[in-house]
């Protein structure tokens, strides 16, 4: 089966409006060009039945398709239709792998030998290093000091998996200075190494191309909503970092006018900016950044007013990111994507609340969406999907002590710990 | 000709040296430019720093982050240039992120009876103005290919700034002949694939890469790892008008520490030891200078 029918000349665009663009340096431009020209060939023309190849490897090695499963309790609780698309059950335990096994096949057919990636929170390079061993192919991760000291487990699963894990010690040592140093990498062995980039940012045709790996999302679940509810959802929720689960979720019902699309932010402690100190303590990048370079890309960024990119803050790892991908900054600028966030606390809620009455441990990212339906469910039609992006065995470190500092309304009582 | 291809081809061989502004200091980087340009420097790059140096390996990485913790900004920046003479005509070399938010701050902006209504699209021009008010003569950006670089070239044109543009050992063909149709002052020759830093050796894509520009009329001048004397030399022997020292002079920054004197005096003895290799590998009759 071959992929629908594309115009051409739509996604051979390097922009999105002002947005996009190829901005690296010049070591990396034959790279990001092999790379377009490889983007078109086997992912928009389904050359030597990549697609193909790519879609029966997510069957059999990564479950698809995932369910959309109504969530009974969440839907009594708020007296609408809520419907989760589980991306959590997808092999690796987030969507991460849906770009990545797509990426790591595409260095194959593009003949290349060694793959590298970044990683925030780890589940990018969890999903990698699973991609390049089911692939057999060698693969180093590079991961911010601090990231991997909050996110230990995926760091023991990416080694099991055969993948080198370098530490990134520059800066505040999470997903931004990561990026810089896959960068770097790359730009030394770009003529035999590809970097999986693991969202929706870097220059074109990464965008692009992650976003089509990811637009399975949305594409399975419009099926599944028309299927089960018998027409289009009122509202499409995902948390939003740099935003590939957001457009891997919100692609295939852009067209759908009469479809609210809400990408939810990290608001962190706080969405003033601590200009003195550069210092943003979110990671609201869509809802209050600003236009400029960064990653090979024009896009919405957290920085200074004289073009520093500034640290970013959020209680999940995965979302703690200075940029955003292009194609949601174009997007929220037409209108057609709300930027929406909520803070620390209420996704912290959201986690405990899912795992208590669904019996799901969601991602913190994820709890940033169920953070926002909670407080503005009213708002949000009687139908509603929540893109449920990853489950949250990795961070169960971390929300035991954020909730500890905390009191949480929904969190559980402990005190078993001190009997 | 420009003034930067003109201090290239009247003092060929040429040597061009970097180092980052605001490290440690401003006022020391004031010292440091007025020492290179004694030592013999014959074209001076200074670095704007940028929060995300991706071309840079850790040496220069570290400048940066010394520069940025001392405070250093784009204003300030400008005022340091506007302070120096130098013989040798000066470069800024920065992210393309710093060029398009430089603009007039809120405070000036509410001071000004010209204000203009603040700019809801980033913009290079306000940035390309103040350079060439404040005597520089070129930019280097290192993340801004020539694909993405009209409005840059154009802003560069309209105020008489050179746009300088790296060459890496990838590049070729057509991407080859539209970067040496855009650049001009001197072409950046990529001496190997990676980051910037200091190394033991001259790489052989130097010399490929030299070969693939043998047909263009601009000068050339190679970069990214050459640290000696002797590396000056074999790169001019190879063919190149001129070689661009970073990392080893940012390295003697960094062993001097803020506000030493004999940083300054390290860093003209580098120069000069470094244009006599360049003018050896030029078949220049260079004598060693006498030990004291």
């Amino acid at each position: 089966m071959s992929k629908p029918e594309r115009n051409r000349d739509r996604d051979s665009e390097a922009t999105f409006g002002e947005y996009g663009g190829q901005y690296v340096p010049e070591a990396l431009m034959p790279a990001v060009q092999e790379l377009e020209d490889a983007y078109e060939r086997y992912v928009l023309e389904n050359e030597d039945g990549f697609m193909d190849e790519f879609r029966d490897r997510m069957r059999d090695f990564g479950g698809r398709p995932t369910p959309l499963q109504r969530a009974d309790r969440l839907s009594d609780r708020y007296d609408r239709e809520i419907y989760l698309k589980r991306e959590d059950l997808l092999h690796g335990g987030a969507h991460k792998l849906n770009n990545a096994l797509g990426q790591v096949l595409l260095a194959k057919y593009m003949g290349k030998e060694r793959i590298i990636a970044e990683t925030g929170a780890g589940q990018h390079g969890t999903a990698t290093a699973m991609a390049a061993a089911h692939l057999d192919m060698p693969c180093e991760i590079y991961m911010g000091r601090t990231d991997i000291n909050r996110q230990r487990p995926n760091v023991y699963r990416m080694r099991m998996n055969g993948a080198e894990v370098n530490p990134v010690t520059a800066g505040s040592g999470t997903l931004k200075e990561a990026i810089n140093e896959t960068m770097r990498d790359w730009a030394t062995t770009v003529e035999r190494t590809h970097y999986v980039i693991g969202s929706i940012v870097g220059p074109h045709p990464f965008p692009k191309l992650v976003r089509d790996f990811q637009s399975v999302i949305g594409r399975e679940a419009r099926d599944q909503i028309r299927e089960k509810a018998g027409r289009l959802p009122d509202s499409v929720l995902a948390c939003a970092g740099g935003g590939s689960n957001t457009m891997g979720t919100f692609h295939e019902f852009v067209p759908d006018e009469g479809v609210k699309l809400y990408a939810v932010e990290a608001g962190g402690s706080s969405l003033e900016i601590d200009e003195e100190n550069a210092l943003a303590p979110n990671s609201a990048t869509l809802s209050t950044g600003t236009d400029g370079v960064l990653h090979g890309a024009m896009t919405k960024l957290l920085q200074s007013g004289d073009g520093q990119i500034m640290e970013s803050h959020s209680v999940s790892a995965g979302l703690d990111y200075a940029g955003v991908g292009p194609e949601l900054s174009y997007l929220v600028d037409t209108g057609r994507v709300t930027p929406v966030s909520v803070g620390d606390d209420a996704a912290l809620n959201g986690f405990h609340r899912l795992s208590n009455l669904e019996g799901i441990i969601p991602a913190l990212e994820t709890s940033h969406a169920l953070g926002y339906l909670e407080e503005n469910y009213e708002e949000l039609g009687d139908l509603v999907v929540v893109n449920a992006s990853g489950r949250g065995d990795k961070d169960l470190e971390t929300v035991l002590e954020e909730t500890e500092k905390r009191d949480l309304e929904a969190a559980p009582d402990v005190e078993v710990f001190d009997q | 000709m420009s003034e930067i291809e003109a201090a290239i081809r009247e003092n060929h061989p040429a040597l061009i040296t970097y180092i980052t502004a605001g490290d440690p200091s401003l006022e020391d980087t004031k010292a440091y430019v007025e020492a290179l340009d004694r030592g013999g420097a014959d074209l001076i790059e200074l670095g704007l720093p940028f929060s995300e140096p991706i071309a840079e390996g850790p040496t220069i990485q570290a400048a940066i982050n010394r520069a940025l913790d001392a405070g250093t900004t784009p204003e300030g920046f400008f005022e340091l240039v506007d302070d120096l003479e130098t013989e040798a005509p000066l470069l800024v070399m920065t992210y393309y992120n710093m060029l398009l938010q430089y603009g007039p701050s809120e405070a000036q902006r509410a001071s000004d009876s010209r204000a203009v209504e603040p700019r809801d699209k980033p913009d290079v021009r306000p940035f390309v103005e103040r350079a060439a008010e404040v005597g520089l003569s070129g930019l280097i950006v290192p993340d801004l290919p020539a694909e993405e670089a009209d409005p840059l070239r154009t802003a560069c044109d309209d105020h008489g700034l050179d746009l300088v543009f790296i060459v890496a050992p990838t590049t070729e063909g057509e991407r080859l002949d539209r970067i040496m149709s855009q650049v001009s002052g001197f072409a950046y020759v990529q001496a190997r694939l990676g980051t910037t830093g200091a190394r033991a050796d001259v790489s052989n894509a130097t010399h490929d890469s030299l070969t693939r520009l043998e047909q263009y009329d601009v000068p050339k001048a190679v970069g990214f790892g050459v640290s000696e004397g002797d590396h000056a030399a074999e790169i001019i022997e190879a063919g190149a008008d001129g070689v661009i020292v970073g990392s080893a002079l940012v390295d003697l920054i960094a062993e001097h520490g803020e506000g030493d004197a004999p940083a300054a005096d390290a860093l003209e003895a580098k120069a000069a030891e470094l244009k006599r290799g360049a003018r050896r590998g030029g078949g220049v009759d260079v004598p060693e200078p006498e030990q004291p």
